[in-house]
This record gives structure tokens, sequence and C-alpha cells, in this order.
């Protein structure tokens, strides 16, 4: 017999664990191609 | 006479039509008409894509109904099934760009397949977690050794691989190479992954997507699709953004390098 347990606190965890890798990967994928682009640019000018 | 010209001629259209598409395919693989086609496209596709997330997540965590067996807990699924479509895509496309590598070699396909693999990853674990967390509430347990579950754990297993084998080498071009052979092989996977659930007696649920239709109620499948949309230009988003900055960290090495000849 499977014990009723309240959801909300997995749901919860499945959504935040979601949101935290779209948002953190999001943000490194940015912070990675503005450092390559400064660094490209930096190595063209000089 | 005539019907051996037509043919001949349909065939020479054929050939040309071929050579275009192969063109086309060409053209783009050039790393740099790559980056100058893709750099515009990429604010506009992480809007878009962010801005179906987030209608998506809100519309399936706050205003879609409950499931009437499951209750609540069957919220999971807006985040679940779209992660588990995605990983499972992301591979399909891995895949396809180690084929264009290993046929054509081409440079892009093998940056485009070294980018794919983290994302392609992060999806699948995200796949695993948020479906470990709705089968504690639903099945009573986080994990079973079933073929479904297992079959996942091992498509993140080979993009972990894949990780490994392209970055493992001295010779990048040794490690492409190593890791298209892996993951031409771990096409036998997808196939495995989705009729899984009927080929052998799963705790996991059947498919409630087939070419017949869906079974799912349109209220819930409407946020479901949405979120999906969303996931997959997120993915396109963030390996194209990879991409570029892979492009643009080559190209920066090799002026580096060009620079340092110059000066000795």
């Amino acid at each position: 017999m499977i014990e009723h347990l309240d959801p909300w606190p997995f749901i919860n965890g499945a959504y935040g664990i979601s949101v935290l890798f779209l948002a953190g990967t999001a943000l490194l994928t940015w912070r990675r191609l503005r450092q390559a682009a400064k660094r490209l640019a930096q190595t063209e000018a000089s | 006479m005539q019907s051996m010209h037509s043919a001949g001629e349909r065939t020479a259209r054929g050939n040309l039509s071929g050579r275009k598409q192969a063109g086309w395919l060409h053209y783009f693989a050039n790393p740099g008409r790559f980056a100058r086609f893709a750099r515009p496209i990429l604010p506009w596709l992480g809007a878009v894509s962010a801005l179906l997330v987030v209608i998506g997540i809100v519309w399936g965590y706050a205003f879609a109904p409950a499931d009437f067996q499951q209750g609540n807990a069957a919220r999971i699924m807006y985040v679940h099934v779209p992660a588990a479509w995605v990983s499972m895509s992301g591979y399909a496309m891995l895949a396809l760009c180690s084929f264009f590598s290993l046929v054509w070699r081409h440079p892009l396909a093998d940056i485009a397949a070294e980018e794919i693999g983290p994302v392609g990853a992060g999806f699948t674990f995200i796949c695993l977690v948020s479906g470990a967390l709705w089968g504690r509430p639903t099945w009573g347990t986080y994990w079973v050794w079933d073929a479904r579950l297992t079959s996942v754990l091992i498509l993140f297993f080979l993009y972990l691989g894949h990780i490994a084998l392209v970055r493992g080498f001295e010779s990048r071009e040794r490690g492409y190479r190593a890791g298209a052979i892996l993951a031409l092989a771990g096409v036998v996977n997808l196939p495995i992954i989705v009729f899984s659930v009927q080929w052998w007696n799963t705790l996991h649920q059947g498919n409630s997507f087939s070419l017949s239709g869906s079974s799912i109620y349109p209220s819930m499948l409407y946020p479901l699709l949405v979120a999906t949309l969303g996931f997959y230009l997120c993915f396109l988003t963030l390996v194209l953004a990879r991409v570029l900055a892979a492009i643009m960290e080559r190209k920066t090495s090799s002026l580096l390098l060009a620079n340092a000849e110059r000066d000795a």
C-alpha cells in the first residue's frame, strides 16, 4: 500500500531544480559568450 | 528514345537538386559563415524561449487542472515530459552531427556535437530528478530498475561518455572521432527508451502520444505543448550560444598563435 504524501514538496522540488538548471545554464552560457566576444575583440585589436 | 531522354533529364535534375541540397549544407558548415548567420537570431530565440518556458511552467504549476487520479503530483509532468523529449531529441541531434562529422569532416559538426553534449546531459539530469520526485508520491519510491528509467539513465551515461571522450584525447581530432562513434552506437538506445513501455512491463506509464493523437485532455495538453516548445527553443538557444562562443574562442586561439609565430 502506498503511503499518502503531501505532493507539494515534490512538485516544488521538481520545478525548483528545473528553473535553477535553466536559469543557471543560461547565465553561464551568456557569460561565456560575452567573455569569448570580448577576448576576440581584444585579440583582433592588438 | 523519348522515355530514355526524359529519364536522363530526370536523373540530371535529381543530381542537381541533390547537389543544391548538399551545397546548402556545406555553405552553412563554414563556422565563420554560420556565426554571421546565427548571431542576429540568438537574442530573439532566447527571448521567445524564455517567454514560452515561463508561460508553460507557470500555467502547469498554478493554472492547469489537477489529475483525477494523481491529483497535484501530475503537475511535475510540465517539466518532466519536456525535459525527457528534449534529452532524446538532443541525443538524435548529437548523433546527426557525429554522422556529418564522420562522413564530411565538417568542423562545425564537431563543434556542435561537443557543445550539445553538456546541454543534453543537463536536460537528461532534469528528466531523471523530476521523474524520481514524481515517483515518490505516486509509486511510493524514487527509483525502480524498470526499462524506461534504466534506458534513460543509460542515455545520461552516453552523454557523459561523449563529453569525456571528446575532451579526453591530446589530439582534438581523435577525440571527435571517438565521440562520434560512441554517439552513433548509442542511437540504438533511443527506440529502446520510446518503446520500453510497450516491450516490457514497466512501472512507468505508457506513451500518452502516438501517431493517432494524444490521450491527454486539452486543458492539460496545451500547457504541456507550450512548455515543450519553450524547452526545445531553450535547448536550441543554449546550443547556438555555446557554438558561437566556441567559434570565437577558436578564432582567438588561432589569432594568438599566428601573432606568436609572427613575433618569434
